[in-house]
C-alpha cells in the first residue's frame, strides 16, 4: 500500500491469565484508507483495538506510530497520538447540550466562567467538520443514536484525531441513517483520517471499506481486499464453508397440537386483536417493521407486561395475564430482545444464569438443590457448546453468541416446550447463528413450539414454517414458508402504513 | 517443571488469590496485630469479650442490611426500627403486663413488621429504597417517641437474659454467632437467598425468568427489619430498660460494616463472613483507640478514613482483575 502508515500493529499478542487472545497478528491502518477488522465474536477484535487505544498493553510485539515504535501506557497517551475511539456505548452526557459534550474537558473561558459564546462557535466549527446541521445548544438525549454517534465523531475530530476506530457503529441505526454515516466516512477518507471499522454486517465491507484483516481464534488470518465476496469472507472467518445458513430442518413426526394459542389479544395503542396459534413442531415467524407491535405481542405472552383483552392457552392451559411465573410453569421459555440488560445477570456466573428459573421448582424445603442444578447446567452448556473455561465463569467475560446460548440454556434446563424468541441472533457471529438455528431445530424435533421475531427478514424466511406479519398493532397478513419473499412479507409490512397515509392524504 | 513445583506454585495462586479476595480479613487482622504491639490492654480476655459485647449489635444490624444491599437496596430505618421494637417489646411488657416471651416475640415481629412496611413501599409502591426507608426512619423514632412520651421503659427477663450472660460467656457474643450462622444459611443456602442475588444483580432479568421480584423485596426488607429487632433487643437488654434514643446513627455504621465486608452497593455481590469482618474493623479501631486514649472526635476522623480507604482498595483490586 501506499505510503507509511499511521499506526502498525507488529506481531502483537495478548493474554490474560492462561488464556492467549492475540497471538501475533499484524495490521496497519493508512491515511485515508478503512481497515476493517473481521472475526467472530471471541475471535480478538475488541482485544485489537483495546490495545490500539492504549487501554491494554500488548505482551509481545511492537505497536509503531509513524514507523516509530511507541508505548501506549493509557488512552491519554493513544489519544495524545490522534488515535480517537467510536465506542458502542458513547461517552456523552445526555442532559448536557451538543457544544458542552464536543468540548467537555476544554471549556473555553473568561474572566474564570465559561465563554459560552467561544464554546458555542468552536462546538459549530467541529460540527462543520462533518456536515452536521444541529443545535449546539440542544441537549444531546434528545438526538437519536445516529446523530450522538455523528457528535462524537466531531468530538473526536476537534481533538485533532488523524485515526478513528469505529467499533460496531452501524449495529444500532436505520438503513438511512447508515448511509449518512458512510457519507461521513467518506469525506474524511478524502481528508486523508485512517479508519478502523468493525461490523457483523459483511454486506457494508465493500461499500465501506478499502482492506479487510481476517482474524480467527486470536490468530491472524488473511489480508484481503475489502470487495472479496460474502461468502469467501465467511470462509475465512469461520474456517469451513457454511453451506447453509439457515439449516431449517423438520423432524418432527407427531401429532401437531396446538401448543400455544393467542385469542384476541389488545393491548391499548400498541397492539390490536392478534390471534394465532403455534402448534408442536413448528417455528412460526413474526415480522413486520420496528413499532409494528412484535416485542409487545412476545412480552404480553409471556407475563412481563399486561395487555387489556384477549387470552393466552399454553398447552391446554390457560394462562392468567400478566403473570410470568405461570406461564413458565405450563412450559413458557422467553428469551428477550436485549440479553444483557434482560436476559442475563453478567456478574453471574454460567452457572446460575442457566439456573434461576429452575432455581425453585427443583429446592426441597426452600433449599437450593446445588448438585442437582449444577450437573443439570453442565449438561445443557455442553449440549449447546457453550464455550467457557467453566461453569463458574462470569457471564460478562462471555461473547455475544455465548451470552445468547446460556440465556438459552436457562429455558432447556426448564424443560420449556413453547419457546418465545425475541431478536434470538441479535449481535451474534455466524458461526454462533447457525448453532442458534440448530437448538432451534433440535427444540423442534423433541416437539416443541418456536415463535420468532427477527427483524432480520432472511432468517425468517429461512427459519420459519409460517410468518405472521404485523404492521400497525394488529396482523396484517400470513404466509407459507414456500411462497413467502420478501416482497411479499414488506408489502403485508407496510399495508397499514400505507393506509395510513392515504388516510391523511 | 516438576508436580511438586507446580503444587507448590498452585498453593502460592490459591494464597494470593485468597488475600486478594478478603482485603477486610487482612486488614483487621493487621489492626489487631498493631494493637497487640501498641498496648498491653488489648490482648487480653476482658476486653475481647468486651469487644465481642460491641460488635453484637452492629454485626446483627448488619447482617440484615446485607440483605438489602446484595439486594440491591440500602435501609436507612435499621437504627429506628431496633429502638422502636425494644420500646414495643418493653412496653408489651411492663405498661400491658404481657408474658416476658410474647413481649420478645413481639419486638422481633415489630421490627419483621417495619421492614415488611418498606420493603411494599419499595417492591409495589415503586418507592426507591433509599426514600421508602428514609421515611420509616422517622417514622419508628417517632412511633418510639410517641409509644414511650420519651422516657425509657424496663425490658422484659427474657431480653434482659439477651444483654447478659451465659454462664462465662456474654450472650449478645451467642447471639452474634446464631444470628450470622443463620444469615449466612439464608443467603447461600436457600432459594431465597439466591434470588436476592438475582435481583441486586440485573432486577430486570430476574423477573424474566419468572423470579416473584416484588415477593423477594419484601422478604429482604422483612429480614432486615427482623434482625434490626433483634439488635434491639440486644442494647436494651443490656440496660434492661429501652430508650427512645437508642441507636441513633447505627445505621450509618451497619452500612459502613457491609461495605467495608466487600459487599457493592451496585447490588449483586456481598457476603455474610465480609460483614462481620467490616463490623469488627469498626469496632476495634474503636476499641484500640479509646486504649490508647484518642478523644471520641477523632475517633470518628479516623473511622471515616477507614471506609473511605477500605471501599478505596476494593475499587483498585476490582479494576486489576477485570478478566
Amino acid at each position: 500500500m501506499n505510503g507509511q502508515p499511521i499506526l502498525t500493529l507488529d506481531k502483537i499478542s495478548k493474554s490474560f491469565g492462561p488464556v492467549q487472545v492475540i497471538d501475533e497478528v499484524t495490521v496497519s491502518v493508512h491515511p485515508g484508507k478503512v481497515q476493517v477488522l473481521l472475526g467472530e465474536n471471541g475471535a480478538g477484535k475488541s482485544t485489537l483495538i483495546k490495545m490500539m487505544a492504549g487501554v491494554y498493553q500488548p505482551d509481545g510485539g511492537r505497536i509503531l506510530l509513524d514507523g516509530k515504535p511507541v508505548k501506549f501506557r493509557d488512552t491519554n497517551a493513544s489519544e495524545a497520538a490522534g488515535i480517537a475511539t467510536i465506542h458502542q456505548e458513547l461517552n456523552l452526557v445526555p442532559t448536557m447540550s451538543v457544544a458542552e459534550n464536543i468540548m467537555m474537558g476544554r471549556f473555553p473561558k473568561r474572566f474564570g466562567m465559561v465563554d459560552r459564546a467561544a464554546l458555542r462557535k468552536q462546538a459549530r466549527a467541529a460540527l462543520d467538520l462533518i456536515g452536521l446541521d444541529i443545535d449546539p445548544d440542544q441537549p444531546v438525549g434528545e438526538l437519536g443514536i445516529a446523530r450522538q454517534q455523528l457528535v462524537e465523531i466531531a468530538k473526536a475530530l476537534s481533538l485533532d484525531a488523524r485515526m478513528l476506530i469505529l467499533d460496531e457503529p452501524t449495529a444500532a441505526l436505520t438503513r438511512r441513517e447508515i448511509a449518512a454515516l458512510f457519507s461521513v466516512v467518506h469525506d474524511l477518507r478524502e481528508r486523508g483520517v485512517g479508519m478502523v471499522f468493525i461490523s457483523h454486517h459483511l454486506d457494508e465491507i465493500a461499500e465501506v471499506g478499502d482492506s479487510v484483516s481476517v482474524l480467527r481464534d486470536g490468530k491472524f488470518v488473511a489480508e484481503v481486499p475489502a470487495d472479496t465476496p460474502e461468502p469467501e469472507l465467511v470462509r475465512l472467518m469461520v474456517g469451513r464453508d457454511i453451506s447453509q445458513q439457515f439449516p431449517r430442518r423438520r423432524e418432527y413426526t407427531g401429532p401437531s397440537e396446538p401448543l400455544l394459542h393467542v385469542e384476541g389479544l389488545s393491548i391499548k395503542g400498541l397492539v390490536n386483536n392478534m390471534s394465532f396459534t403455534v402448534h408442536a413442531g413448528e417455528v412460526v415467524g413474526l415480522a413486520g417493521l420496528v413499532g409494528a407491535g412484535r416485542t409487545e405481542v412476545v412480552r404480553a405472552v409471556a407475563g412481563v407486561d399486561p395487555y387489556d383483552s384477549g387470552s393466552v392457552t399454553i398447552r391446554g392451559r390457560r394462562i392468567p395475564r400478566h403473570n410470568i411465573g405461570a406461564g413458565i410453569k405450563a412450559g413458557l421459555g422467553h428469551v428477550p430482545e436485549d440479553r444483557k440488560v434482560q436476559g442475563l445477570v453478567l456478574d453471574a456466573s454460567v452457572n446460575e444464569n442457566i439456573g434461576y428459573a429452575t432455581l425453585a421448582s427443583t429446592a426441597k424445603a426452600g433449599l437450593v438443590d446445588f448438585k442437582g442444578q449444577r450437573e443439570k447446567a453442565q449438561d445443557v452448556a455442553g449440549k449447546l457448546r457453550i464455550r467457557m473455561s467453566g461453569l463458574d465463569q462470569t457471564v460478562r467475560s462471555l461473547s455475544g453468541g455465548n451470552q445468547q446460548k446460556a440465556v438459552f440454556g436457562r429455558w432447556i434446563a426448564a424443560g420449556a416446550k413453547v419457546l418465545l424468541l425475541d431478536e434470538p441472533t441479535r449481535g451474534v457471529d455466524v458461526g454462533a447463528k447457525v448453532e442458534i438455528y440448530e437448538l432451534i431445530n433440535s427444540v423442534t424435533a423433541a416437539g416443541g413450539a418456536v415463535l420468532m421475531v427477527s427483524s432480520e427478514l432472511p432468517e425468517v424466511l429461512g427459519m420459519s414454517d409460517r410468518i405472521l406479519v404485523m404492521s400497525g398493532g394488529h396482523l396484517s397478513g400470513e404466509l407459507a414458508a414456500e411462497d413467502a419473499t420478501q416482497d411479499k412479507v414488506m408489502t403485508l409490512a407496510v399495508r397499514d402504513v400505507v393506509r395510513d397515509l392515504e388516510d391523511k392524504s | 517443571m516438576t508436580t511438586a513445583v507446580k503444587a507448590e506454585k498452585r498453593q502460592h495462586m490459591d494464597i494470593k488469590k485468597f488475600l486478594a479476595n478478603n482485603g477486610a480479613l487482612v486488614g483487621l487482622l493487621v489492626l489487631c496485630l498493631a494493637l497487640f504491639i501498641a498496648t498491653p490492654d488489648f490482648l487480653t480476655a476482658g476486653n475481647m469479650l468486651n469487644i465481642g459485647i460491641q460488635a453484637s449489635t452492629i454485626a446483627v444490624l448488619a447482617f440484615g442490611m446485607t440483605f438489602v444491599i446484595v439486594a440491591a437496596g440500602i435501609d436507612l430505618s435499621v437504627g429506628s426500627v431496633a429502638a422502636l421494637s425494644a420500646m414495643v417489646s418493653a412496653s408489651m411488657f411492663t405498661t400491658a403486663g404481657l408474658n416476658g416471651w410474647v413481649a420478645l416475640l413481639g419486638g422481633l415481629l415489630t421490627g419483621a413488621a417495619a421492614g415488611a412496611a418498606s420493603g411494599m413501599a419499595t417492591a409495589y409502591g415503586r418507592l426507591p429504597s433509599f426514600i421508602a426507608t428514609l421515611a420509616m426512619l422517622s417514622v419508628a423514632r417517632g412511633l418510639t417517641l410517641v409509644i414511650s412520651d420519651g422516657r425509657p421503659v424496663r425490658t422484659a427477663d427474657q431480653v434482659s437474659f439477651l444483654g447478659g450472660n451465659l454462664g462465662p460467656i456474654p450472650m449478645p457474643i451467642v447471639v452474634l454467632v446464631v444470628a450470622g450462622l443463620v444469615a449466612s444459611f439464608l443467603l447461600n443456602r436457600t432459594v431465597i437467598g439466591r434470588y436476592m442475588y438475582a435481583v441486586g444483580g440485573n432486577t430486570e432479568a430476574a423477573r424474566l425468568s419468572g423470579i416473584p421480584v416484588q415477593k423477594v423485596l419484601v422478604i429482604v426488607f422483612a429480614l432486615s427489619g427482623l434482625f434490626a429487632g433483634l439488635a434491639g433487643m440486644l442494647l436494651s437488654g443490656r440496660l434492661d430498660s429501652a430508650q427512645p434514643q437508642a441507636a441513633v446513627g447505627y445505621e450509618l455504621d451497619a452500612i459502613a460494616a457491609v461495605v467495608i465486608g466487600g459487599a457493592s452497593l451496585a447490588g449483586g455481590v456481598g457476603r455474610i463472613s465480609g460483614t462481620l469482618v467490616g463490623a469488627l474493623v469498626l469496632v476495634v479501631i474503636r476499641n484500640g483507640l479509646n486504649l490508647l486514649n484518642v478523644s471520641s472526635f477523632w475517633q470518628q476522623v479516623v473511622i471515616g478514613l477507614v471506609i473511605a480507604l477500605a471501599v478505596g482498595i476494593d475499587v483498585l483490586r476490582r479494576k486489576n482483575t477485570i478478566h
